[in-house]
């Protein structure tokens, strides 16, 4: 085995900022907003990076997909110890309607080029919320996959994966190479050490386009409209249960 | 403990997210911790006057700590008159915080002094005044000397330790007679042997009451008294030293602050920095850091009282109207913005001089004086804006209001830089 893992990281939105609708209400504004990685990708490169100090891999590659700040988030998975990055140019247009099938089609291709061990990915970006890439990139490369991990053991050329659904915890059984996607609880990702950001500048990022890996980036899906939440009005209080049901008749639930 | 540390995280990362519109001054709070720094600096490196991509990454980096290490616990070490220092400097020196600019032989960086001026100007994200002054002490006040001067043993001794995060330095300079005066400082240090004997007693020291050391300025013998001064590291555990008190401030809450007194105690002197007699001269080489320093931290800090003014006016209601809506506000904000700006690109034109090895004493105090007015005028201003809350202790604008008081004061007061500018104008009355 390569004892290579690709890791993805997006760059996302940061969480902490308060996402505002653009006024032509076709996407949130993100000119000149704060990002930063998205929260379960720096969870898949710790999980990575942890991988790699217990020596049971070799290398880890961080790849991201985007415009030229993609670069950026790149260099934080380097300063937490991931060897070298890959970054797939995507930009303009083509970066507005880029979605999970895309960047699957792009992270198969990469795995196989890279001749992946594993791809470890977070299991869902905080800004589109889809979880789907994951699940998407083990189908295209037809690798078992282990989601929602919230625990991954290497044992020879298998996979143990603790999962966690809705019921409680699977644990699971997979072999390589495999497709894993990294839950909230898999671990807590270290701060990027200023030695390790200094370190990172010499480590080297690979630019590579779309084509080039013969990926066609056109979207099947368009945004049609992009609406805030509605406000969250005040509750009531009432005295009674027989207020209650007066109250619920009135509102036309019951 | 996983999944304690897992649910807080998932906490943070939806409960801030999908804020509800806040009808309620319960709701202030939490839309303080969600104001980033929306600073007018570019968010990347291409046209940024001094910082690389490197040094956002050290920001970035730094942001992460102190979001999840330290804000979240100001309000209550607020409270507590006192913060843990050995916890924070430990988790700062382990991610390299701590030693930016100090040699890599003794666990620093040795970046040049832009990189000192980043992690200062995102410490001011803290949300008091009294950690990131704490910090300073530590990285800017306290070791720069023994850095640059002293022995081999001595900064493996004290230096190290300090830059890794496990000692806790402060700095002992000041005394109750003397402030701005260095100079009339009355704290012996006697020769016996190959020992000082130090009697005296020193002021107004940060991170007194939990330092491990102190960077002691001692009159070491009787000549003139710029030249008769040493630099002393200072082991506070030996028999004599008595830390007296924890003085109560008016603000800078959670930095403990003590008075020291120095009865009879004798310390080797190999523990002296570089040359004796030379400690007034060296502690003065590190003012033009220490004061650029001090005014990186002020500018975000402002910025960011700024931000959670307009926030809090902007949803504020007064005569049917936001009060951000009434021209004498955003005006005023305006203005103060204004003001900020200029202020960072005189800290960034300094910075530039400074790392290219020019003498900045004159633009860093001309900045010094203008960050601690600056930052009470602000403060001012901006307190008046949120009306009756300003006034209480719910909201970072009161605490601010208090803290940054200090800057006209401590680390050189407003009138030694007004004395040091007019020296540099040649105005001064002439002998």
């Amino acid at each position: 085995m390569s004892g290579r893992v690709l890791v993805g990281v997006k760059r996302v939105i940061d969480y902490a900022v308060k996402i505002r609708v653009k006024p032509d209400n076709s996407g949130v504004v993100t000119d000149g907003v704060k990002h930063s990685m998205n929260p379960f990708c720096e969870i898949a490169v710790e999980e990575a990076v942890k991988l790699k100090e217990k020596k049971l891999i070799k290398e880890v590659v961080a790849v991201s997909c985007g415009p030229q700040q993609s670069q950026e988030t790149i260099r934080t998975a380097l300063a937490m110890g991931a060897d070298r990055g890959i970054h797939v140019e995507v930009t303009g247009k083509d970066y507005d309607t880029l979605g999970p099938l895309q960047v699957s089609k792009i992270l198969a291709a990469l795995a196989k080029k890279e001749e992946a061990q594993l791809v470890i990915l977070g299991k869902q970006a905080i800004d589109d919320d889809c979880n789907q890439t994951g699940q998407m990139t083990a189908a295209l490369l037809d690798w078992p996959q282990g989601t929602f991990a919230s625990e991954v053991s290497l044992e020879n050329d298998k996979v143990k994966v603790v999962r966690e659904i809705d019921g409680g915890l699977e644990t699971i059984k997979i072999s390589t190479p495999a497709v894993l996607t990294a839950d909230l609880r898999l671990n807590t990702p270290r701060y990027a050490t200023l030695p390790n950001i200094m370190k990172a500048k010499k480590k080297k990022i690979a630019n590579v386009k779309p084509a080039d890996l013969g990926v066609d980036l056109t979207s099947r899906l368009e945004v049609l409209r992009v609406d805030e939440p509605p406000q969250r009005q005040a509750g009531m209080k009432v005295e009674t249960v027989d207020d209650l049901v007066v109250k619920l008749k009135d509102a036309g639930k019951v | 403990m996983a999944l304690r540390e897992g649910s807080r995280r998932l906490q943070l990362l939806f409960r801030l997210r999908h804020l509800p519109q806040f009808s309620r001054f319960v709701g202030v709070r939490s839309v303080s911790e969600n104001v980033s720094s929306k600073s007018s600096a570019p968010e990347t490196a291409d046209d940024h006057l001094i910082y690389t991509p490197e040094h956002f990454a050290l920001k970035e980096a730094l942001r992460k700590i102190i979001d999840q290490e330290i804000n979240p616990y100001v309000d209550q070490w607020e409270a507590d008159g006192i913060f843990p220092a050995h916890k924070i400097f430990k988790i700062l020196g382990n991610a390299g915080f701590l030693g930016v600019n100090k040699p890599v032989e003794y666990g620093g960086l040795g970046l040049d002094f832009s990189y000192s001026v980043a992690v200062a100007e995102e410490l001011g994200n803290i949300r008091c005044g009294g950690i990131p002054m704490a910090i300073g002490v530590q990285t800017d006040m306290t070791t720069p000397a023994l850095a640059r001067f002293g022995s081999d043993e001595l900064k493996k001794e004290f230096l190290l330790p300090s830059v890794m995060g496990d000692k806790v330095a402060c700095l002992g300079v000041s005394e109750v007679g003397a402030g701005s005066d260095v100079s009339s400082i009355k704290t012996k240090a006697v020769r016996k042997g190959d020992e000082y004997v130090i009697n005296g007693g020193k002021m107004w020291t940060t991170n007194g009451t939990q330092a491990d050391w102190m960077c002691l300025l001692a009159n070491t013998s009787d000549g003139p008294p710029h030249r008769n001064k040493s630099l002393i590291c200072l082991p506070m555990n030996l028999p004599g030293v008595n830390v007296a008190r924890k003085i109560d401030k008016m603000g800078m809450w959670s930095s403990d602050t003590a008075e020291v007194f120095f009865d009879d105690v004798h310390v080797p002197c190999k523990n002296v920095i570089g040359e004796e007699g030379m400690g007034f001269t060296y502690q003065m080489l590190q003012f033009q850091e220490e004061r650029l320093w001090a005014v990186a931290n002020i500018v975000t800090t402002m910025e960011n009282i700024i931000q959670e003014t307009i926030q809090y006016t902007r949803q504020r209601k007064i005569f049917k109207l936001p009060v951000l809506y009434h021209q004498t506000v955003h005006f005023r904000l305006a203005e103060l913005q204004t003001e900020v700006e200029l202020l960072r690109s005189l800290l960034y034109r300094a910075t530039a001089l400074y790392i290219k090895g020019n003498d900045v004493t004159k633009l860093a105090s001309m900045a010094k004086l203008k960050g601690g007015r600056l930052a009470r005028e602000l403060s001012d201003s901006c307190l008046q804006y949120w009306g009756g809350m300003g006034f209480t202790s719910d909201v970072l604008v009161s605490r601010f209001y208090r803290d940054s008081r200090l800057l006209s004061i401590g680390a050189g007061a407003d009138e030694v830089m007004l004395g040091i500018i007019c020296k540099y104008m040649d105005t001064l009355p002439r002998k």
